[in-house]
């Protein structure tokens, strides 16, 4: 009796994790498809306006990103392989690629977005409101709420992946306690996921 | 934990190199296929290569190739219900 108080408890449950880890996921794919159908659904009632507009922004920084996010991707799913080989220094090495990538990432944005305060774009600025019609100040909407949504998303897979490295170095994710990572992972390529739409649908289709 | 032998399926390296690879190959036809005057296909063109990377992440980064069939599932009927919300959503904007 008395030494089974005393027991540590251990709950982990890998799979159990991995499918709460799933569950998150798909509240967060509906909350991007949410946007996703009102973008479209304003797309097809504003065709010309959401041309127009999709015009000013800058595929090239679109493309860059999108590869970056893909590499990305590839470095954190290699982490869990080096992690289930028992090599801690490389797993620990391809997320710090990945978060350096993820801030890359941003900074991107930062200029992206910069240039376009510089033009006088963002929600509700004069020059919008006063200048573009109903259909371009929607495409401008739907573009920061999303991108910025998204970006944030990023800004969450970076802590999130900043700690799985913690845990990595002080030995409480291992070879044999892996999921830590393998959730990281999934998440950072959620993020992935929701810009490989996002980058057509404003960069490249105009 | 009897299911261990079937969780730790290690992926090699280098077939997440590949599908980086196809990766990145998708996003320059994605670019290449907007550059052409496809009229309104163009939107169907990018968003099919979309789908088609989506599928790639799905099945070897998330793992789901790996993973056992409730999980599969489960993220198959999420997206179904996603394209039919899409679809109900269409359909009440271009008939009332």
């Amino acid at each position: 009796m008395e030494h089974k108080i005393h027991t540590v408890q251990d709950h982990y449950d890998p799979e159990a994790s991995k499918v709460g880890m799933w569950l998150f996921i798909f509240t967060e794919l509906l909350l991007f498809g949410g946007l996703f159908i009102i973008y479209s659904i304003y797309r097809f009632m504003n065709p010309d306006a959401f041309h127009l507009a999709a015009g000013e922004l800058n595929s090239t920084v679109g493309a860059i990103n999108t590869i970056l996010l893909l590499v990305s991707s590839m470095t954190i799913a290699m982490s869990t392989t080096a992690l289930q080989k028992d090599r801690k220094g490389t797993a620990i090495i391809l997320n710090e690629i990945t978060v350096m990538i993820g801030i890359v990432f941003l900074i991107n944005k930062y200029f992206e977005w910069g240039v376009k305060f510089d033009h006088g774009i963002w929600p509700g600025s004069s020059h919008l409101v006063e200048t573009m019609s109903q259909g371009e100040i929607l495409f401008f909407g739907l573009y920061f709420i999303m991108t910025g949504l998204h970006a944030l998303h990023i800004i969450i897979g970076l802590i999130l992946i900043v700690v799985t490295i913690r845990r990595i170095q002080n030995g409480t994710v291992h070879k044999d306690r892996a999921v830590l990572l393998e959730n990281a992972g999934l998440y950072w390529h959620l993020v992935d996921v929701v810009w490989i739409f996002l980058f057509p649908l404003f960069y490249l289709i105009t | 934990m009897p299911e261990n032998n079937d969780k730790h399926h290690i992926v090699p390296y280098k077939v997440y190199l590949y599908v980086l690879g196809g990766l990145i190959a998708l996003t320059l036809l994605s670019i290449a296929i907007t550059q052409i005057e496809l009229g309104k296909f163009t939107v169907a063109g990018a968003l099919l290569f979309a789908v088609v990377k989506t599928y790639l992440v799905l099945t070897y980064f998330m793992h789901l190739k790996y993973d056992k069939l409730y999980i599969k599932l489960m993220v198959v009927f999420v997206f179904a219900v996603f394209i039919v919300t899409i679809i109900i959503t269409f359909l009440d904007y271009l008939y009332r």
